[in-house]
């Protein structure tokens, strides 16, 4: 449809998936439609109430009561064209609900307050989503604590994420670029932190992507492991610069010493490390809430060590 | 009609003094009084916090509160607007004043659960009062569980909410059946169903909502009450229970509630156009049956909020095309409205600018419902700010809007005061102008994907933020000026109560049903004697009786 590009860049952002332009086609019929019975609604009453305007103390006005023909058009015509628009609706959004039977796989995990994105065939995990361009990627989703959704707004695409139930979406790319992911169900304290992006690669930058793991080939052990620390969503609530967050920092954390909640003293070790990351509830720092999710079959053992790599380049 | 002006015989019913003449009052017109004292103090509490909401939206980082902080404040934004404001503003307050006077009745039916509903009232705000004291709930004015059943800082904030919710309830059914049993039992001698004020109807269409609907509503939450203290596994998915049957729960009353809060609107703009244009309504029969099948259809439309939420897709069919099926009887009024002022003599009063802008706000809220009853690009606005930007114009746009308009119409009735009338209109075109500014800024932030529910928007790429920082400041600086205008509107209405303010007249907008016809304010017993009804409520001597053949 041509009218969508007229006021594209006011109502809607870029469209960047198949459905877009459709999805687009029905929001802008509707908006024109309106747009044309709401300027002939406010003409009238602007046009009477100006027309018909209080005269004298003697004026006379119509003893008018209803009018069936009229009161039948307006009803009917109206409701025709709302049929249309359900049936148009409804079309578009049939094809939201199927995924098509070659699309790739991609399994998502949303959790306070980050997502996870895991790639089942190839054993990648990561923090945004990768996905190559014009290819269906179909995503099976679930939460793991309370309610989320999943939504790219370039992509038109929206599902809410349960935590007893997977839930589906599937989308198909056509713009490489870089694009936000939100969560749209509210979910508590850092919900507007929930956010993540969606990477659409050509279809050759993705297979170099998937080939190294996520990670672009020559990378250092430490480097990998920083973008491990984003790409699992540590930085959520670990800030590498000292800012307090909802967990500790982790600027001077390895090789320092930590009071626990037990009253205990622990010192940061390889062995710890890995502790909180599978077993965080088992030794809590003092002043801290055990929030932290368990990342226990998620990490794999290559990336625990980049990761502890990448705190060795943080301690002091 | 017939009937006395008593304005000599007995007093009016602001004469007696003293606390408990209030107290333990049985008028029906100082219990509506004291709840428009408390839903515009609500009001007032409630604009604040959407103030405090707009402000640290003006820029991207979540600088001015901290993330739960903002969530505690746009949550009891929500809260109190529904629950304690909207809700019972029309039917509380200014519908318990001008039912029975309306009706020619001496009083409600039940003055007795009248007042218990009143002081009920008061208990479930204590209870919402006391959750704010108790550190708040941060769950937005929905209670999705399981965020709401969730490990919290403030369990005992949503047991105390939740609870008010639910006591507030019961005001609400009393009122509900109050309204019912006085409209079927004690309308004036002639006064037959096709000649009472769409005021009447819309209030009786209200009524049969809030009592069927209501208890629904207090049954999950008593539900979500016990799942907290107990673990009832209902709701919870970790011990089996279902959160997209809360949201069934939830929205089985909470979508008629909507209905609730505006088809009182409906009634107030019904008797704004005729009074001040002078002429009869158009299409009388189609304007009140269609309230009636609004509220019909409104009870069948729930799954509407849900279309992405994991509910069937026979389902979410099913609610999208039942939904626009709600669209035809709207549509209908608001033609009927535009119709009425044709041929008019039209008074550019206060209550008349407000019934005029309503015609727009509500146009614009119920046009904005259909791309949100479509399946497809509900998928893209859902839970963004485009359906923050329709649910204000039809309920700020439309009720409060209406319920302002109402207020300046029978403030003379209720007070026997008139308000400064240049500085009314002044002052409305604030309002008009701020609302505007306000929420139609939303609609582009929400076609454009910013989520609601948003503390700060710093993560979101550049390309967007500058688009969201841009309609975010617009919002912001709207809601400002339609601050002011509502702050000058409460000063000039107290203004107007202070010693050796302006008289109203007995009539002085001409209103011919039978609220006009005691005294202005009206005596004790509402009427000297029992009036009768003579003609219809819109019979004005305007009225050019001898053309009436030619149509
Ligand atoms: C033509 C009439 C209307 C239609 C077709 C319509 C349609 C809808 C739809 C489909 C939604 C769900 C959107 C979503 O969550 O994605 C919605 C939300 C909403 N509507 Fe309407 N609506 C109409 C009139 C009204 C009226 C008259 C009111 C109240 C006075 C109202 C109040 C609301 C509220 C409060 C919400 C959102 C509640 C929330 O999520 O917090 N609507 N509307
Ligand atoms: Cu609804």
């Amino acid at each position: 449809m041509n009218f969508t590009t007229i006021l594209g860049d006011v109502w809607m952002p870029t469209s960047a998936s198949t459905v877009a332009d459709d999805t687009d086609a029905v929001f802008y019929f509707i908006h024109y439609l309106s747009a044309i019975f709401l300027v002939a609604i406010v003409a009238a009453t602007i046009y009477f109430a100006l027309k018909y305007k209080k005269r004298s103390d003697n004026d006379k006005t119509s003893p008018i009561e209803h009018n069936s023909k009229l009161e039948f058009w307006w009803s009917f015509l109206p409701g025709l064209l709302l049929v249309v628009m359900f049936i148009w609706g409804f079309d578009i959004w049939l094809k939201l609900q199927v995924p098509p039977a070659n699309a790739m796989n991609v399994r998502v995990t949303a959790r306070q307050w980050t997502w996870q994105f895991d790639y089942p065939k190839d054993g990648i995990t990561a923090g945004e989503l990768v996905v190559p361009v014009n290819t269906p990627v179909k995503l099976t989703m679930s939460a793991s604590d309370v309610l989320h959704s999943f939504y790219v707004p370039e992509f038109r695409v929206k599902k809410d994420v349960l935590p007893n139930r997977y839930s589906v979406a599937w989308f198909e790319a056509t713009e490489p670029g870089e694009y936000n992911v939100f969560c749209t169900e509210y979910c508590g304290k850092n919900h507007s932190r929930m956010i993540t992006r969606v990477q659409v690669k050509s279809a050759a930058d993705f297979e170099a992507w998937r080939e190294t793991g996520g990670v672009p080939p020559g990378t250092s052990p430490a480097e990998a492991g920083k973008i491990f620390y984003k790409s699992f969503g540590c930085n959520q609530c670990h800030s590498s610069d000292g800012t307090a967050n909802t967990g500790p920092t982790f600027l001077g954390l390895y090789g320092s010493s930590h009071g626990l909640t037990d009253g205990t003293t622990v010192v940061v070790d390889d062995n710890y490390i890995r502790e909180s990351i599978e077993i965080p509830g088992a030794k809590v720092v003092a002043g801290f809430q055990p929030r932290m999710p368990s990342f226990k079959g998620k990490i794999k053992d290559k990336q625990m060590v980049a990761i502890i790599e990448f705190l060795k380049t943080l301690s002091k | 009609m017939s009937g006395s002006y008593g304005n000599e015989g007995e007093q009016s019913y602001l004469s007696r003094k003293g606390f408990l003449t209030w107290a333990l009052t049985l008028d029906h017109k100082r219990i509506g009084l004291m709840y428009l004292g408390a839903v515009l103090f609500f009001f007032l509490i409630g604009g604040i916090m959407a103030l405090l909401v707009r402000t640290e939206l003006l820029t991207a980082e979540g600088d001015l509160f901290s993330g739960d902080n903002y969530n505690k404040i746009y949550t009891l934004h929500g809260a109190i607007m529904v629950f304690v404001f909207i809700i019972p503003s029309v039917p509380a307050a200014l519908g318990n004043f001008l039912l029975p006077l309306m009706l020619g009745a001496k009083d409600v039916a039940f003055p007795r659960l009248n007042l218990a509903s009143w002081y009920i009232y008061l208990l479930g705000s204590a209870f919402l009062i006391f959750s704010v004291l108790a550190g708040s709930i941060d769950t937005g004015w929905t209670f999705y569980t399981p965020y709401s059943i969730g490990p919290s800082d403030n369990g005992n904030a949503i047991i105390a909410a939740t609870l008010g919710v639910f006591i507030l309830g019961f005001s609400s059914i009393l009122t509900g059946v109050n309204f019912i049993s006085t409209i079927h039992k004690m309308r004036a001698p002639g006064m037959k169903w096709m000649d009472m004020p769409l005021m009447i109807w819309a209030l009786y269409a209200t009524s049969v909502i809030q009592v069927l609907a209501t208890p629904v509503l207090a049954i999950t939450l008593l539900l979500l009450v016990f799942e907290r203290l107990l673990g009832f596994g209902i709701f919870n998915p970790a011990l089996g229970g279902d959160p997209v049957l809360y949201q069934h729960f939830f929205w089985f009353y909470s979508h008629p509630a909507v209905y609730i809060m505006i088809l009182p609107g409906f009634g107030i703009v019904s008797e704004l156009l005729t009074v001040h244009s002078r002429k009869r309504i158009f299409g009388y029969k189609a304007i009140a049956f269609s309230s009636v099948a609004i509220a019909v259809i409104g009870f069948l439309v729930w799954g509407h909020h849900m279309f992405v939420s994991g509910q069937s897709e026979l389902s979410s069919t099913i609610f999208s095309g039942i939904t626009f099926a709600v669209a035809i009887p709207t549509a209908i009024k608001v033609f009927g409205w535009v119709a009425t002022l044709y041929k008019g003599s039209i008074r550019f009063t206060t209550p008349m600018l407000y019934g005029l802008y309503f015609i727009f706000t509500f146009t614009i809220g119920g046009l904005t419902g259909l791309p949100l009853a479509t399946l497809a690009s509900d998928v893209h606005l859902h839970d963004t700010y485009y359906v923050v930007a329709h649910f204000h114009y039809v309920m700020m746009g439309g009720l409060v809007i209406a319920f302002i308009g109402g207020l300046h119409h029978w403030w003379p009735k209720m007070t026997g005061r008139m308000y400064n009338i240049k500085l009314a209109a002044f002052a409305s075109v604030l309002v008009f102008i701020g609302f505007n500014l306000t929420f139609f800024s939303q609609f582009f932030l929400g076609s454009q994907g910013m989520p609601r529910r948003y503390h700060a928007y710093d993560r979101v790429s550049e390309s967007l933020q500058g688009t969201y920082k841009f309609w975010h400041q617009m919002s912001t600086s709207g809601s400002y000026i339609l601050a002011i205008g509502l702050f000058i509107t409460l000063g000039y209405l107290l203004a107007s109560l202070r010693k050796g303010g302006t008289r109203s007249p007995h009539n002085p907008w001409g209103g011919v049903s039978m609220e006009w016809l005691t005294a202005t304010p009206p005596i004790e017993h509402n009427f000297e004697g029992q009036p009768v009804c003579t003609h219809g409520p819109y019979e004005f001597p305007e009225i050019d009786k001898s053309a009436q053949d030619k149509h």
